[in-house]
């Protein structure tokens, strides 16, 4: 392991390690990458008749780009490219570069378009908080009046870049309210609440293109923090948004997340010059930010290093960790495991529109980097990367996704462009496995047209992927070998109003037969377990749910005792206690 | 399945102040246009600028490989294979990006790997078949035909330490393009030039970021 992190600046340790800087890259495995008996090599190509390969999953829905959001003399067309999901209720918000789509999954196997929104600009992510949706622009073509004939003047009145604010009180036709522009753009953003203001929503903005003018937005510059400490480069904004004012949004802080104790705005890149193990890459732009406001921190995955961040005063976000990785190339998102005590960040080098899972790419490039999170320090454990090969002609590369909330478990879902999305259980952070996987095969076996899934991500008991040239899919989990029943009734139990997959909130189970089975399930898949015990336990749950009210809380009581007697000489006794844990909010419930 | 279009209920009007509008301010926004007739705009005609940024990006690219090809008989260290590995993949692909879209609209696309030799080739720039005249070493960081032939002589942790230095100024002559073709009217209005050009951006700036770690790492 070649890596450093580091405390609060103040804290810096100083360098022990050796000069040989070797990143952690093993040979290529020739079984694993070039496994032809894995059903996604050699799937046929197509737009909507392309050969699939799934396992551990089932399509539920799909719908295509409607009318006027793709170009079919070009399938791959970057002007209309699907982006990122927000979640409402039964709304589905599907960010795209030319605008919004608005899917009403009332019913799953038919999602029925409600509205649409052309409103050019690139790349379209987008978030939801009440009657408020966000979305961030970025490229030069972006005008204020959403028209699609693009800015050709460098310096122009007309263009816009930055984060629109739709009220979508009427959700078929939303009403762009504020347009805050940044010097940078949005490439992506991030809703943040303050838990001590309610009346304002923070807005957190990623903007990583090319800095506007001062004569189009007075004030920016894209000078060298040693020339101008003005710069808008190694910073990132934050948006205050009153909530019963929209119109008044404005930006309120630009936190220097990049700097220093002596207070040198790009001081992350200078710090601890002696240690060459610790890549301080040029960080001038965060990517992705994900917030988890519950134990007030976001990951921000920021160009050159992965950061940890205290935002719990969103006018006042400062860095308290960061690593880097000479594997890595462009860090992009982030995402924590459930109780904090680990995150993940991508690496989507060759930003997405290059093939690079071929047979001959690297497993450590442009995949997942998986690190431990303790005490606001992060260290490098493990490595994940979608293990079937794909072809020269499918764009594929780690990116977006959420948990699916299995309890006991670290599970994500994730897109991986034309590489399909994959399913993997990081739990051990070390050895993180695939379980499950959709993936279609290339839109064009000739030459490579950008498509694939731009994320996958959990909401209410399925899976979203958002299909860059094909639409929106709509998947349900089925059991296997790796994942039980019980388990996925047990996910499904999780139910939220809304989702912005970029904040993560804490995933609490209710009292369920499905959430105790679903710990038993993983105890039996481990070879530590006696199968005499689990079938008694099993026994004593389902006698007890034959049961009701005062009957069946005291059986429940019992099991749950005995269940922390034995957890004392189990080989896995924190999943036991778990499973008494469960069996105790069982007994609870009147 | 129906589409329903947004229609503009009423038009704000913008009111401009003399001087461009400060950071954050909310600028008064405009409704979204009404949706044209026809459902899909044609596409914008290739920029001049976006023509010239990616015919020139092409030789850039090939030179960056033929450095690169020159890495693994010259040293040994890790590092530094992988370095040349990163940067060759990185940027084959890329090429091939390129002249996908050049192609597409109709314009010259220079196949550097065509009747080249990319292991022992030296003054690439100026044996190019194709290329157009502004496409050579006038582009920013490129080696001359005698740089590129000292590189080639060296070795061991001689050949480290140029090699790095060249490639460094070489990925910074690719940062010099991009912000160049981002001041140009009218250039990368093409959302794959956007987004191409933002993406060799920060693949050569974390490439720019290794190799600078690994040349304060060598023995002076």
């Amino acid at each position: 392991m070649r890596f450093r992190t580091l405390l609060a600046p103040a804290l810096a340790a100083a360098a022990t390690l050796g000069a040989q800087d070797v990143p952690r890259v093993t040979k290529i495995p020739t079984a694993a990458r070039r496994d032809t008996a894995d059903p996604r090599v050699s799937l046929k190509p197509g737009w909507k008749d392309a050969g699939v390969a799934m396992r551990g999953v089932r399509v539920v829905g799909h719908v295509d780009r409607p009318e006027g959001f793709y170009n079919p003399d070009n399938l791959g067309d970057a002007r209309f490219w699907n982006s990122d999901l927000a979640f409402r209720g039964t709304d589905v918000f599907q960010g795209s570069f030319n605008g919004l789509q608005i899917w009403d999954i009332s019913t799953p196997s038919r999602p029925r378009l409600r509205g649409t929104l052309v409103c050019p600009g690139g790349q379209g992510d987008v978030s939801v908080q009440g009657n408020l949706l966000f979305m961030s622009v970025e490229e030069t073509r972006g005008r204020i009046d959403c028209g699609g004939q693009g800015v050709q003047d460098t310096v122009s009145a007309e263009r816009f870049r930055g984060v629109r604010i739709f009220d979508i009180t009427d959700v078929a036709h939303p009403k762009q309210v504020a347009a805050v522009q940044t010097c940078r753009g949005s490439h992506t953003h991030t809703l943040v609440p303050d838990p001590k203001d309610a009346a304002n929503l923070y807005v957190i903005v990623s903007g990583t293109s090319v800095v506007r003018s001062p004569n189009e937005l007075a004030g920016c510059s894209g000078g060298q923090p040693g020339d101008d400490p003005n710069t808008a480069l190694f910073r990132i904004d934050v948006i205050r948004v009153p909530l019963a004012r929209p119109q008044d949004a404005r930006i309120v802080a630009t936190p220097r997340i990049f700097a220093d104790a002596a207070g040198n705005i790009a001081g992350l890149q200078k710090m601890d010059r002696s240690d060459s193990l610790h890549v301080l890459s040029e960080s001038s732009r965060c990517h992705d930010i994900t917030v988890y406001p519950e134990i007030g921190l976001a990951a921000g995955a920021c160009a050159g290093n992965g950061l940890l961040l205290d935002i719990r005063d969103p006018t006042s976000i400062r860095r308290v960790a960061e690593v880097s990785d000479p594997n890595f190339s462009f860090w992009h998102s982030a995402t924590f495991n459930n109780d904090g005590s680990k995150v993940l960040f991508t690496d989507e080098w060759g930003g997405g529109t290059s093939p690079r899972c071929r047979s001959s790419d690297r497993p450590q490039w442009g995949a997942d980097a998986i690190f431990t999170v303790a005490n606001n320090t992060m260290t490098p454990a493990g490595y994940f990367k979608l293990p079937a090969a794909q072809t020269n002609t499918e764009n594929c590369v780690a990116h977006n996704g959420t948990l699916i909330p299995v309890p006991g478990r670290d599970i994500m879902a994730q897109g991986w462009y034309q590489g399909g999305l994959s399913i993997f259980d990081f739990t051990d952070a070390a050895h993180p496995k695939e379980i499950g996987f959709f993936d279609r095969g290339p839109l064009n076996g000739d030459s490579l047209k950008v498509g694939g899934f731009w994320a996958a991500y959990w909401y209410n008991g399925h899976l979203f992927g958002t299909e860059m040239a094909r639409g929106l899919d709509l998947l349900e989990l089925t059991p296997g070998p790796n994942l039980s029943r019980d388990e996925i009734e047990a996910a499904k139990l999780v139910r939220t109003d809304a989702l912005n997959p970029q904040m993560q909130t804490k995933i609490v189970w209710p009292a369920s037969f499905h959430v105790a089975r679903a710990y038993l399930d993983q105890l039996d898949r481990e070879a530590g377990t006696s199968r005499a015990w689990s079938t008694r336990v099993r026994g004593s749950l389902g006698s007890a749910e034959k049961l009701s009210g005062a009957p069946r809380s005291t059986a429940l009581t019992r099991l749950a005792a005995q269940l922390d007697r034995d957890a004392g000489s189990a080989s896995d006794a924190a999943r036991v206690r778990l499973l008494a844990g469960a069996v105790r909010d069982l007994a609870a419930v009147r | 399945m129906t589409s329903i279009r947004f229609t503009v209920a009423a038009l704000v009007c913008l009111s401009l102040g003399a001087g461009a509008p400060a950071i954050g301010q909310t600028a008064a926004p405009v409704p979204a246009a009404p949706v044209p007739a026809a459902p899909v705009p044609a596409a914008p005609r290739a920029n001049a600028a976006d023509v010239r940024f990616m015919q020139g990006m092409i030789a850039h690219h090939a030179q960056a490989l033929t450095m690169s090809a020159l890495v693994p008989a010259r040293t040994t260290r890790d590092a530094m294979h992988l370095l040349a590995e990163r940067i060759t993949v990185s940027q084959r692909d890329e090429i091939a990006i390129m002249r996908t879209w050049l192609q597409a609209h109709g314009q010259s696309a220079p196949d550097p790997m065509a009747a080249h030799d990319m292991a022992g080739m030296a003054g690439m720039h100026h044996d190019m078949a194709g290329m157009p005249a502004t496409a050579d070493s006038t582009m920013p960081g490129m080696l001359t035909a005698e740089q590129l032939a000292a590189l080639g002589a060296a070795n061991g942790a001689a050949f480290e330490r140029l090699f790095l230095e060249s490639m460094i100024r070489h990925h910074e002559g690719a940062l010099t393009m991009v912000k160049q073709l981002f001041a140009s009217p009218g250039a990368a209005q093409d959302g794959d030039v956007f987004r191409f050009a933002s993406d060799v951006d920060v693949d050569q700036r974390a490439e720019i970021a290794r190799m600078r770690t690994l040349l304060a790492a060598l023995p002076r």
